[in-house]
């Protein structure tokens, strides 16, 4: 027995093999939803436990399996395992050592809204997870989980396992949708939305691993379960992905509105040599960064809470700044990236990201003046809200709350100062 | 009808059918919102971002479904927190749509200094500078100076060849995408793409030879920079130089319009010189597209090699001669010598036609059309009537394509049949082979060379349709709408004769002869040879005897000798030669007078298309002094012979010709010089969607009325067949490329590479037979003639035949058995040359 919801491989020796899986309790609720449950009902239990999507946004679960229509088919469950947020490594962990979790979801997913097919698609740098993952769907083929006429019902499923080139832009679930019909990575325009025109226009749910794995506890467990950890608008546990300037960065288990204390001082060991916390970034990359101020540090890690600090809890992967930390160099870092990732598909991320990389090189060598920190800061304004897709929005987070809350960094860089 | 919607745009309502998007709607009340990104012609994707504006719609109450209302009864309109893409978002009734404040005027700003800041700004020495949308939008709505330091800047390569025709300058593209989309989108050819991400964002060819496709010149067009330029015109002229004179392709029946632009040159002695030819917005013709050979093989207009001077033969010599010393010439041979036998050709305007034409009746004489085709009088009576429109038929409407290649034959129609497709009309082709129009076709019907009639009967009523095209047939006859085109696939006269008189009888069969979007087109090989049909010229069963009995030979346009040895032959058997010509050719060669004609650019003229519109085009360069137009010439000869026909000017030469020409009555050049207002709207000064060339301001065109005589078409009875292949032989089956080798094709050396090559397409189950193999050097005979080809192997080709492109040299105007035989290799000789 686990302790655990999601990691429950850290106390169970070879969950990842199949015949371990299975011993403890494994492919049970898969068997209860196809023999036993409705897809409704399935929609049902997802809405009622209040699970939320756990690759970002938030979203809710339910609400987005019952957005796709019974009148046009086929349908298709997607799981996104692109992970490619910075600072983010919760999925990776999963699907390494979990990995008949994260499928049973992905089918329980599937079975939700008749998806006869469906699809993992993997950053290209998961490659062994992929071949891995390839592995473990046809031990579940050979073992009766999947195929034809499952359980002897009608339903039928088969899994495919797509992997990227390796590209940031392919998380973004339009652009992933292109990359699994083999076009160029690039967001699609929305509407349509792809629960109605997704995967070769069909409509498609698409789901995190870490939202997916969920699944079978609750199935198995109730939504009345799931509520009992977490907050009433965030239920439930949450992998948090606890990286920067920590003493012990790992993955944590937590129910969401756990304190961003808890996780930095009491489990992430605190600051290395006793420093100061300066920020946090709790999105990865795409944050806007929290001031690490007393009031931060005590702020329950749910969504509702994160956004009143005016950033995003997004993938609850939490990057800590501490005071040796100069927050123009980190805008440099996360510029950089995101200029190396912008599809290019729309003007302002395009353009912008390359602009702004460029300011902040000046910045960082000394060759920039102030009037140079006032450019940039209007550079990623001009920039917000008129982007195709949230790439191009998160590229300006860092850089604008970097400006706001730490100003004085990108100074001691102007005029000749270099580190 | 579908559903109108009414919604507000900076304050003035406006009404448009539902769908349209919001970008669209202002147009139509003349609210400019800019765009790069987005083209009429293609579907929207929002990704230059540069159409952002305000966006509100009417707020219902959620409970009761209720709108909620001001105060003063006008409706709550709830704006969203973001500026919303016109260009993508579509109409919704009650909206409203500010595009003018300031958080839109500074959105605009911002978007394109983000352009800037990666553009080349080489507005100097770029070809679009002065008619560029990314230069006239910065003007009106961007920025006045740079915050981004230019020694930031990348550079890219500036001279990529993306094929020989289409140059892309890498710093200067925009990424809007319009080329890759109208490759993909439009014309089905995805030969081009993006390549890598972000600012490294680039365009690349990817195909064999580059950029492999018959309308890549349309990617200049609407590439709202300089990225993409023609190699024709690339460096060619700075646009506020060009003049424009507005002109009809007479490559294809198609009849598109088009802009051709010209300036003085140096090079030209000071004269105006053509520059580039555009398209011109025809919506119900050639919209804003063209194919490249229309808009690149115009060269020859300005070769050097055009007849300066009438010529008439002293001895073994044609020498030059006055126009009056040769004109009465002429004059005198046709009055005083027997039989004369004018031949003509479909690249005459109907004035030169009628001229002809009339000038021959009047000596008894006979009006030769020098065609491979049948039928012109057939589409005459059944062709597209007024108010017909390819742009319109969709669902309920079926179009028959038979024994034609399309988008060889008629690039444009091949774009419109499949758009019509694409709309939910029943396509049907017919051919023996695949063709690029099967793919978006409902029903594709392959019958064996020589089964044409015999496959075409079945759609007759009471027919006995075979099991196999019963759904097919069906399909057509349920039809609302029924359009026939029929084209020269492996055709000669006596087989097009047969399929023109049943294709004309099944068109007759639905009776709806005379109403809109029924009716029968004919592929024809030449741009005006229903215009020659409909002036009194017909082909002639026996070419060669006419042309080798005839006591004067009056050639026009054409060059049997350059075709074929055995007309060749018959133009020496006729005992005086007059030419009417371009260049020098095999025919002019063999004259006794031949008199030098004005091209196309030079001059006035109207042609008929094969969907009966006919089309007025007007002089774009000066001719050479002494150079005359075709009508003059053969008025002028006229006026000798006692003859009122009209020599100077070529409208009143049409006036003539609509008096004794019924189905012309009523045509004038001030009607062929109507425009109404068209949809969407091109061409403005504003520069909108690019293309100076769009701006139609010189005429539509006038759809003529069908002839009508009472003479109900019969179905032939069998194909003309196939003749039998000799043992260890084949038969050769001519069929129509693109790139001909024409004479008006080969001056526009452009093209070389896309020529049509001297090959036998063979199956390679023939080719095996045969001991053949890819790439053989083989000698091919039949009759009196032997040629040399290479062989080239297709899937595609039925098993038997061999496909010869027309045009590059076998004298096949029909198909021919033939024999072919390996050209043996000479022994390589130690230390010496294979010779």
């Amino acid at each position: 027995m686990s302790e655990y919801v999601l990691l429950r491989h850290r106390d169970i020796p070879d969950l990842d093999q199949l015949k371990v899986y299975l011993k403890n309790g494994g492919f049970d609720a898969w068997k209860k939803v196809v023999t036993s449950m409705e897809p409704m009902e399935l929609i049902q239990l997802a809405k009622d436990s209040g699970l939320r999507g756990r690759g970002g946004a938030g979203f809710p679960t339910g609400m987005k399996w019952s957005f796709v229509p019974n009148n046009l088919w086929p349908h298709y469950v997607v799981a996104n395992a692109d992970e490619s947020e910075p600072g983010t490594f919760k999925d990776r962990e999963i699907m390494e050592s979990n990995p008949f979790q994260f499928l049973e979801g992905l089918m329980i997913a599937s079975y939700a809204v008749q998806a006869q097919n469906s699809y993992a698609y993997l950053r290209g740098e998961f490659w062994q997870i992929g071949l891995k993952l390839n592995q473990k769907i046809a031990e579940l083929e050979e073992a009766g989980f999947l195929g034809d006429n499952l359980f002897d019902t009608k339903y039928s499923l088969r899994l495919h396992v797509h992997m990227g080139a390796g590209a940031y832009i392919c998380g973004e679930e339009t652009a992933l949708l292109e990359s699994i019909e083999g076009k160029l990575g690039q967001p699609r325009l929305r509407p349509p939305f792809p629960a109605v025109a997704g995967l070769y226009a069909s409509p498609t749910v698409i789901n995190n691993v870490e939202t997916l794995t969920n699944l079978p506890p609750i199935v198995q467990n109730g939504a009345t379960w799931f509520r009992e950890h977490g907050t009433e608008k965030s239920p439930g546990v949450k992998v948090f992905s606890l990286s920067g300037c920590v003493n012990k960065p790992g993955n944590y288990e937590l129910p969401l509105g756990t304190p961003f204390r808890k996780l930095i001082y009491e489990l992430g060991g605190g600051i290395p040599e006793g420093r100061a916390i300066k920020a946090i970034m709790a999105a990865g990359a795409s944050s806007a960064l929290i001031s690490a101020t007393d009031a931060a540090l005590d702020t329950p890690m749910d969504y509702e809470s994160v956004a009143n600090l005016g950033a995003s809890l997004g993938s609850a992967s939490v990057i800590v700044l501490d005071e040796s930390v100069s927050m123009s160099w980190l805008a440099q870092k996360t510029t950089h990236f995101f200029k190396h990732e912008s599809c290019g598909k729309c003007t302002p991320c395009r353009e912008g990201t390359y602009w702004m990389a460029h300011i902040l090189d000046r910045i960082e060598d000394g060759g920039a003046s102030e009037k140079d920190v006032d450019l940039l800061f209007t550079v990623a304004r001009q920039m917000q809200n008129k982007c195709l897709c949230a790439l191009g929005e998160f590229s300006t987070m860092p850089v604008v709350s970097s400006l706001e809350k730490f100003r004085s960094d990108f100074l001691a860089r102007v005029d000749g100062q270099t580190r | 009808m579908p559903k109108m919607v009414t919604l507000t745009i900076d304050n003035h309502p406006v009404t448009v059918p539902q769908g349209t998007v919001v970008v669209d709607a202002a147009k139509k009340i003349g609210v400019d919102i800019p765009v790069f990104c987005y083209h009429p012609k293609m579907e929207p994707v929002g990704m230059c971002r540069l159409c952002l504006v305000e966006i509100g719609r009417p707020m219902v109450d959620r409970a009761t479904g209720q709108p909620l209302m001001n105060e003063d009864g006008t409706s709550k309109v709830q704006f969203g927190p973001k500026l919303e893409t016109g260009c993508t978002t579509p109409v919704s009734e009650g909206m409203v749509v500010h595009t003018q404040t300031d958080g839109v005027t500074s959105a605009r700003k911002d978007i394109l200094e983000f352009l800037l800041t990666s553009h080349p700004l080489d507005c100097p020495v770029c070809d679009k500078g002065g008619e560029c949308p990314l230069q006239n939008l910065t003007m009106r709505h961007g920025p006045g100076n740079s915050r981004f330091l230019f020694d930031e800047k990348q550079h890219l390569g500036k001279n990529i060849p993306l094929g020989e025709l289409i140059y892309l300058d890498r710093e200067r593209c925009i990424q809007c995408a319009r080329c890759v989309r109208f490759q993909s989108d439009v014309v089905d050819d995805p030969v081009i793409g993006f390549y890598n991400r972000g600012r490294k964002l680039e365009i690349m060819s990817n195909s064999t030879p580059g950029f492999d496709s018959i309308f890549s010149g349309n990617t200049t067009d609407i590439c709202p920079v300089g990225a993409l330029t023609t190699a024709d015109f690339r460096f060619g002229a700075r646009p506020w130089e060009l003049k424009s004179a507005a002109s009809i392709c007479t490559h294809c029946p198609v009849g598109c319009n088009l802009t051709i632009n010209v300036r003085r040159e140096a090079k030209s002695g000071g004269d105006v010189a053509i520059k580039r030819i555009m398209p011109r917005q025809n919506e119900s013709v050639n919209e804003i597209w063209i194919c490249d050979k229309g808009r690149m093989a115009y060269h020859y207009a300005e070769s050097k090699e055009r007849l300066t001077s009438p010529l008439v033969r002293k001895g073994a010599d044609l020498l030059p001669v006055s126009w009056d010393e040769a004109l009465d010439l002429a004059a005198e041979k046709i009055r005083s010598t027997g039989q004369l036998v004018t031949l003509a050709g479909g690249r005459l305007s109907n004035e030169d036609l009628f001229n002809l034409a009339q000038v021959t009746q009047t000596v008894n004489g006979r009006a030769l059309l020098y065609t491979h085709m049948a039928g012109g009088d057939l589409v005459a009576r059944y062709g597209l009537p007024e108010g017909s429109d390819l742009g319109a038929l969709g669902k309920g409407d079926a179009i028959l394509v038979i024994a034609s290649d399309l988008h060889q034959e008629a690039p444009v129609w091949w774009l419109r049949l499949k758009q019509a497709a694409k709309r939910g009309a029943e396509l049907i082709v017919l051919n023996p082979r695949e063709t690029r129009l099967d793919k978006f076709a409902g029903h594709v019907v392959r019958y064996p060379y020589g089964q044409e009639v015999e496959t075409l009967s079945a759609f007759l009523p009471g027919a006995q349709v075979p099991e196999a095209l019963q759904a097919v047939v069906s399909a057509f006859q349920a039809a609302e709408n029924a359009v026939v085109f029929y084209g020269s696939e492996g055709l000669g006269l006596d087989g097009s004769q047969a399929v023109a008189q049943t294709a004309a009888a099944l068109v007759f069969s639905r009776g709806k002869t005379g109403q809109p979007n029924n009716g029968l087109v004919a592929v024809w090989p030449n741009g005006n040879t229903q215009g020659a049909w409909d002036m009194g010229f017909k082909p002639s069963a026996d070419l060669a005897s006419a042309v080798r009995t005839a006591d004067v030979l009056w050639a026009a346009a054409v060059d049997p000798a350059g075709d074929d040895p055995a007309l060749a032959e018959a133009v020496d058997g006729a005992r005086f030669v007059i030419v009417q010509e371009l260049f020098l050719s095999e025919t002019a060669r063999r004259a006794d007078i031949v008199f030098p004609a004005q091209s196309f650019a030079e001059r006035e003229g109207t042609v008929t298309s094969g969907e009966l519109r006919v089309q007025r085009y007007y002089p774009a360069i000066r001719p050479d002094a002494n150079i005359r137009p075709d009508f003059a010439i053969s008025a002028q000869i006229g006026l000798r012979l006692g003859l009122k026909l009209e020599a100077r000017v070529s409208s009143l030469a049409l006036l003539q010709a609509v008096e004794k020409v019924p189905t012309y009555a009523g045509l004038s050049y001030q009607r062929l010089a109507d425009v109404t207002e068209q949809w969407p709207i091109f061409g403005r000064k504003d520069m909108y969607y690019g293309g100076t060339g769009y701006a139609n301001s010189q005429g539509l065109g006038v759809k003529l009325a069908l002839a009508a005589d009472g003479i109900n078409p019969h179905a032939a009875k069998e194909s003309a067949g196939m003749p039998p292949a000799a043992v260890n032989g084949l038969v050769l089956v001519p069929m129509t490329r693109l790139f001909d080798r024409g004479a008006t094709v080969m001056p526009s050396t452009l093209l070389h590479q896309r020529l049509a090559d001297k090959v036998l397409q063979l199956n390679p189950r023939t080719a095996e037979k045969l001991g053949l193999d890819n790439d053989s050097d083989v000698l091919v005979a039949a009759n009196n003639w032997t040629v040399d080809a290479r062989i080239q192997l297709d899937e595609n080709v039925p098993v038997g035949v061999a496909l010869v492109p027309r045009s590059t040299g076998f004298p096949v105007t029909a198909p021919l058995a033939a024999t072919v035989t390996s050209r043996v290799a000479v022994p390589e000789v130690y230390g010496g040359l294979r010779s």
